[in-house]
């Protein structure tokens, strides 16, 4: 019926609006309570922005000292403070880093292209191999090969991420020497434009699987648990008694339904797997977002770390939103917005 | 499969028993400061007898530090999860048991906390409060509360109704005391599922932390004997490979008995 369905799709593309801002507006409180966190933080450390400047420049008396305070709104009481803090916030001014000479904001921008890269493929690297191997494990439940997965999952998971990251330089960089040991890309090479992308996909190679593989036990768990669960529905048994083929049984029947938490995890983990970065940007030397929150510390550069902890906060916030429309993709039972059941 | 899950957690016991005893008994098996220099650098491991694991590239007993690590590493975690579920336990009950203002507030904020990525958290929060183990477990215990709380909130919320809650409120007994006294005890059962994994997560957070250069510089933990072995890469990896299977070993055997003891109290599924 055409008419019907050229009636549906303008209001679905309405509900898509409205519920896309339903999850804007829901995120805009946690948004506020992050950044009064984070005012807090400053506030707790010894020293403003001004001490640091100071020490940074490595000169600076008190007059200078109480001039800058009162330019950028530091000299006053607490609620004065907050006020200028949140004023800058809401003009996305993150403040000024001493670290690198540049606004916070420029440097976090700098650095994000690179985490992004790195935080996508590891989360659909993780999530893949985990669907597959949780899948297997399901489906051969209670056997060796079942009890070799879920074991090598328990491991993964015990096993931190630096140490796995180093092993692997250690066996794939040093010994083979199949694998650059870091960085992004080749330095001193003029690549053309195909050659200088192989050569990244290259370096990502370690520190991608690194990531993925600490992360993976989670997805493995989830999968098998949930395959194992849909197996058991009344769909499936009819499934199987209508003489649909096996395969198409566990793929369709079982395994779709079953990754619809796996794509919930995605969400849940995004953060999870961005703190992870810091520590494998730092062993792989690569110029992220999470390298860069290392680097913060290592210089006491504290605008710096709080802006990278609020621009991470507001990453985790657009994978879950984004997520949560995957989701309505998926699963046909959900419709975006009103919560209506089709 | 069938063994792992009946022996798992005994097996995860054992060992966690073991890496006890090691933990407490680090001054009689490696006496001395394991920051002191015993012998010639770059001793490699299983040809000095006297230093069975050899020597660092200062000539520091490994074995010395692997001991002594496992008291730092272990002390840290189980402390910074006991301070995280603590934490989430108080949050959690209250949330549960108060009003629709206060619990709407109390998840706003918990939900906060698991929006900020946990790792930054901590790392922020320890460059801040300063690099002791003091600020290690406080970092660690504000920085991975929210799963206790949301799990303590939605038993709280299910035990609220029981004849029993109602029983204790028409004896006319204080709020806090029933949300405490009455309620809490039968919502911290499934929490002992989450024992395993919040130490276990604990000890590697701990140790990403010492291995950034964030920990106290006094003591000596996994994660910096890794650290410190991550220039020598290249000539001797086993400084890095040593200490590393120790944080696997002792994580691993953490979440393996954590679940034993869930499955042993029926918290956990069968399956």
């Amino acid at each position: 019926m055409p008419e019907a369905k050229s009636k549906v799709s303008p209001s679905r593309a309405a509900r898509f609006a409205v519920f896309l801002f339903q999850r804007v507006v829901q995120a805009i409180p946690v948004l506020i309570l992050v950044a009064i966190g984070v005012f807090g933080l400053l506030e707790l450390a010894e020293g403003d922005a001004v001490d640091a400047y100071l020490a940074g420049i490595g000169a600076g008396d008190a007059g200078l000292a109480a001039e800058l305070r009162d330019r950028y709104g530091l000299g006053d009481g607490l609620g004065s403070r907050f006020l200028t803090y949140s004023t800058r916030l809401v003009q996305f001014d993150l403040g000024y880093s001493i670290a690198f000479s540049r606004d916070v904001s420029t440097v976090i921008l700098e650095r994000l292209p690179n985490t992004l890269l790195m935080m996508i493929s590891a989360i659909l690297l993780s999530a893949s191999i985990g669907v597959i191997l949780g899948g297997i494990a399901a489906m051969r439940k209670g056997g060796p090969l079942d009890a070799g997965i879920t074991f090598g999952a328990l491991i993964l998971n015990a096993t931190p991420g630096f140490w796995l990251g180093l092993l692997g330089i250690i066996l794939f960089a040093v010994k083979l020497r199949w694998l650059p040991i870091g960085g992004l890309s080749t330095l001193d090479a003029d690549y053309g434009p195909v050659r200088a992308t192989l050569d990244v996909a290259r370096h990502l190679v370690l520190p991608v699987f690194t990531l993925a593989l600490t992360y993976l036990a989670l997805y493995v768990r989830l999968m098998r648990g949930a395959m194992i669960e849909v197996g058991e529905s009344g769909w499936v048994l009819a499934a199987r008694a209508r003489g649909v083929p096996e395969r198409q049984v566990v793929l369709r029947h079982i395994g779709r339904p079953a990754l619809l938490p796996v794509v919930t995890m995605i969400g849940l983990q995004s953060g999870t797997l961005l703190g992870g970065s810091v520590v494998i940007e730092t062993v792989f030397s690569i110029p992220g977002l999470g390298a860069l929150a290392f680097e913060a510390v290592s210089q006491r550069d504290l605008q710096l770390l709080a802006g990278i902890l609020l621009a991470g906060t507001l990453l985790v916030v657009f994978v879950n939103i984004i997520v949560d429309l995957a989701y309505g993709l998926l699963d046909p039972r959900v419709r975006l917005g009103a919560g209506e059941i089709a | 499969m069938k063994w792992m899950r009946c022996h798992g957690g005994l097996i995860g016991g054992l060992v966690l028993l073991v890496i006890a005893l090691i933990a407490l008994c680090a001054h009689l098996i490696a006496p001395g400061d394991p920051l002191n220099m015993v012998a010639r650098p770059l001793t490699p491991p299983f040809t000095d007898p006297r230093f069975p694991l050899g020597t660092d590239h200062l000539g520091r007993n490994i074995l010395a530090g692997l001991v002594h690590g496992a008291r730092v590493s272990m002390t840290v975690g189980a402390a910074a999860a006991a301070a995280a579920i603590s934490v989430g336990i108080l949050v959690g009950t209250l949330a549960g048991f108060s009003g629709r203002i206060i619990d709407d507030a109390l998840m706003r904020i918990t939900e906060a906390f698991q929006t900020v990525p946990t790792f930054l958290l901590a790392l922020a929060l320890v460059s801040v409060l300063g690099a002791s183990a003091a600020n290690v477990v406080i970092a660690i215990g504000i920085s991975s509360w929210p799963p206790t709380a949301r799990l303590v909130r939605a038993e709280v919320l299910r035990l609220k109704g029981a004849d029993y809650v109602d029983a204790a409120r028409l004896a006319g007994r204080a709020p806090l005391a029933i949300a405490f006294l009455e309620v809490l005890p039968g919502a911290l059962q499934p929490v002992v599922a989450l024992i395993g994994i919040t130490v276990g997560e604990a000890i590697l957070v701990e140790s990403a932390l010492a291995f950034l250069g964030l920990s106290d510089p006094n003591l000596i933990s996994w994660g910096g004997m890794v650290a410190n072995g991550r220039a020598l890469l290249r000539t001797a990896p086993y400084l890095v490979v040593l200490p590393g299977i120790a944080i696997a070993v002792a994580v691993l055997a953490v979440t393996l008995s954590g679940d034993g003891l869930a499955r042993r109290l029926g918290i956990l599924g069968r399956r």
